[in-house]
């Protein structure tokens, strides 16, 4: 196998991979419509094995997190060995191979939120979720995540609410702002 | 498209332009304080009051002070509002009718404040001024016309030669001399190559690149293709974080744009060069700033660096030569190619030309953005610019992220150059610089970054791997009040070892926040020991 991986590095983007060709017969036996949209992502990038953190990104974004069998169907389409596809997958933060919940919390940890006090914000969620960051509450309903740094320092300390950025958080504003997630 | 063309596009876009502009800011600071709504709402006021035809509302960038969104700034009279709410929108367009600043709610920022005054914008001259999602604004203020003059009037060695004389360095913090690393690629021989723009902006507290992105992102795109053109290449990638959507949607627009316009793709400009950018979104990596990891993962694979040599200059991305720059050093390019070498060489310190753009936070009053030419004292800086400490005192600024170190308040009337800084034991780095108050405890620093790089250690090399855990367990112990001085002692000795033997820039730097608390600030480690008499204070509690 690693033979294609050599392959992969020594062959220019533009050179392209015949590797999805026959991409249309192999289609997810599921029948999920959700893995035809993963197939126009790899049919746009043409199959190249180098959009491997593309086609990811996608697959994430259309099925929540990155199962198994997403994996399994992204190496077979883009004709990579599973353990490089899952090496990718586990070495990026961004990826997630769990499910979340159904509302994210995100604290940001950056230098300027940290000196500011985001701590004690991560210290609200987990009295009144009783969840660390990274889990999921058991209902499924809200996982509490860190980031390393959203850019948005003039702001600090900052936490985004299901994608959406508040500025100057407070223990207090945390909870305003999580309320009715639980339920 | 010929140079006729584009100074029609300018024309036009000057006589479509309104005789009243109100600037939004929608970069991501003010974005996140709800600055579409006060844009929508702004709109929405101008079209009741009968004034859409002499009055415009349009979205711009970052304009700089972003500590107290959403901001708006008018012509006439020329005021920047802060603060912004949608309650004030009616009194911002009744005194606009007046053609005076409002009088009641929305609150104008001193224009005279050295926070403005001391900044000399180059990088950042289009920032809150044009509308970064029209090509047109940018073309209006001269921008492409660069990229026409270097492909019609000079040689490739003589845009190398000009970036060579300006004395610009890699902003990415390194301070490599850019035309050195320019006249390397365009050496090697003819064939494929490669421009990178390194915009995988991580350390944490520094949001510089992507306010540049976000302002002006045809900058870059100028910048990088004057860059191709200098070193023989036809192609190019924008890495950038997937952290930063608005940077990511406003490249793409502009990338579509340019491309429409005939200034991307082929035979640009009626000339045989060809240039095309392609983005890269990362996935949340710190390492991928390292330039060999970056590129790894631009070939779709795990962020892991490789050692070097062979350098990118000579053997890159799919081992053609590649010129990989910073997001800042890109956009520092139209201005030199514009003014020329010397002008640009006349700015700054001897050894650190231009200016340096800083992203100043923390425990300050003033946060945001600054352009500062190099040579300016940290204490102008944090005094006069950030406003000192909302309470109590300053004690240190951190700068160069994770990689860098704590400069003590008595060493602020050092200059901020390259060099000077390193000899402080710290660096520039990509303009990170954070503010900590007589409150911080410069230990939980120091142990807050390792367990950054601890987490961020690619795992390839052990030094850096097995390293960073370990200073992170002894700084942990240390913190506990449960350590001695032979910890101490162990600390330091971990700290060498990981520097001198780690293969990349993220190990090499990782021990840095450590040794440079531990040379200022010593004695606040002391204290934690087990037996000084503080520390035994805190295990009795």
């Amino acid at each position: 196998m690693p033979s294609a991986q050599v392959n992969n590095r020594d062959r220019a983007p533009s050179a392209g991979s015949k590797a999805g060709s026959k991409a249309g017969s192999n289609a997810h036996p599921s029948g999920d419509k959700r893995f035809k949209v993963l197939d126009i992502t790899m049919k746009r990038n043409q199959h190249r094995q180098d959009a491997l953190i593309e086609v990811l990104h996608k697959a994430q974004e259309i099925f929540g997190y990155l199962e198994e069998d997403v994996l399994l169907y992204v190496a077979r389409q883009l004709k990579l060995p599973l353990s490089k596809v899952y090496g990718v997958a586990t070495f990026y933060h961004l990826f997630s191979l769990k499910p979340s919940g159904a509302h994210t919390c995100v604290v940001c940890l950056g230098t300027a939120c940290y000196v500011k006090g985001a701590s004690s914000l991560l210290e609200a969620l987990k009295n009144q979720v009783g969840i660390e960051p990274g889990e999921t509450t058991d209902n499924g309903q809200m996982s509490v995540m860190t980031a390393r740094c959203i850019g948005a320092c003039g702001l600090a300390p900052a936490a985004v609410y299901d994608g959406k950025v508040m500025g100057n958080q407070t223990a207090e504003s945390v909870l305003d702002n999580i309320k009715g997630w639980l339920d | 498209m010929d140079l006729n063309e584009l100074l029609e596009i300018a024309e036009k876009e000057r006589q479509r332009a309104a005789s009243v502009r109100i600037r939004c800011c929608t970069a991501a600071g003010c974005a996140s304080s709800g600055a579409e709504e006060i844009k929508d709402r702004l709109e929405q006021s101008i079209k009741d009051a009968g004034l859409d035809n002499t009055v415009e509302v349009c979205s711009v960038g970052c304009m700089k002070f972003c500590g107290r969104g959403p901001l708006v700034e008018i012509d006439i009279p020329g005021v920047l509002y802060q603060q912004v709410s949608g309650d004030q929108v009616e009194a911002i367009v009744d005194a606009l009718k007046q053609n005076k600043a409002a009088e009641s709610g929305a609150t104008p920022l001193d224009r005279e404040h050295p926070f403005f005054t001391l900044q000399q914008p180059i990088v950042l001259e289009n920032s809150g001024k044009i509308n970064p999602e029209r090509i047109e604004e940018y073309i209006a203020v001269g921008g492409y016309q660069n990229l026409y003059h270097v492909i019609h009037d000079m040689s490739p060695d003589e845009v190398v030669d000009e970036v060579t004389r300006s004395g610009l360095r890699g902003r990415g913090g390194g301070g490599y001399p850019t035309g050195l690393k320019w006249a390397t690629v365009a050496k090697m021989p003819e064939g494929q190559k490669y421009v990178i723009c390194n915009a995988d902006e991580g350390d944490p507290g520094a949001f510089m690149d992507r306010s540049v992105l976000e302002s002006d992102p045809h900058r870059i795109i100028e910048g990088m293709a004057i860059a191709a053109y200098a070193i023989g290449a036809n192609h190019g990638y924008i890495y950038v974080r997937a952290e930063y959507p608005l940077a990511i949607k406003r490249l793409e627009t502009a990338i579509k744009q340019a491309k429409r316009l005939g200034l991307m793709g082929s035979q640009i400009f009626d000339s045989p060069f060809d240039f095309k950018i392609d983005i890269r979104v990362g996935a949340g990596a710190f390492v991928c700033g390292e330039e060999t990891a970056l590129m790894q993962s631009i070939e779709g694979g795990r962020g892991n660096p490789r050692p070097r040599p062979p350098y990118p200059a000579q053997s890159g991305l799919w081992h053609s030569p590649t010129l990989i720059n910073n997001v800042e050093t890109f956009a520092n390019i139209p201005a030199i190619v514009r003014e020329g070498a010397d002008w640009f060489a006349s700015i700054g310190t001897e050894k650190s030309k231009g200016t340096k753009v800083f992203a100043l936070t923390g425990k300050i009053r003033n946060t945001g953005l600054i352009e500062v030419p190099m040579g300016i004292a940290l204490r102008e800086i944090v005094e006069k610019m950030g406003g000192g400490v909302p309470r109590g005192e300053v004690k240190a600024v951190q700068t160069g992220g994770p990689s860098g170190g704590c400069i003590p308040a008595h060493l602020f009337d050092t200059p901020v150059e390259y060099d000077s800084l390193i000899q402080l034991g710290t660096m520039m780095g990509s303009g990170g610089m954070i503010v900590m108050d007589t409150e911080t405890s410069m230990v939980d620093v120091a142990q807050f970054y390792m367990e950054f790089c601890r987490g961020e250690s690619c795992g390839k090399c052990i030094p850096c791997r097995a390293g960073t855990v370990q200073m992170y367990q002894m700084l942990t112990k240390i913190l506990r009040g449960e350590a001695t001085l032979i910890d101490l002692e162990q600390l330091e000795r971990v700290c060498g070892m990981v520097k001198a033997t780690s293969l990349c820039g993220l190990g090499q730097t990782a021990p840095n926040p450590v040794l440079s608390t531990l040379r200022y600030f010593r004695e606040e480690y002391l204290e934690l020991l087990k037996d000084s008499p503080k520390a035994q204070g805190v295990a009795s509690r």
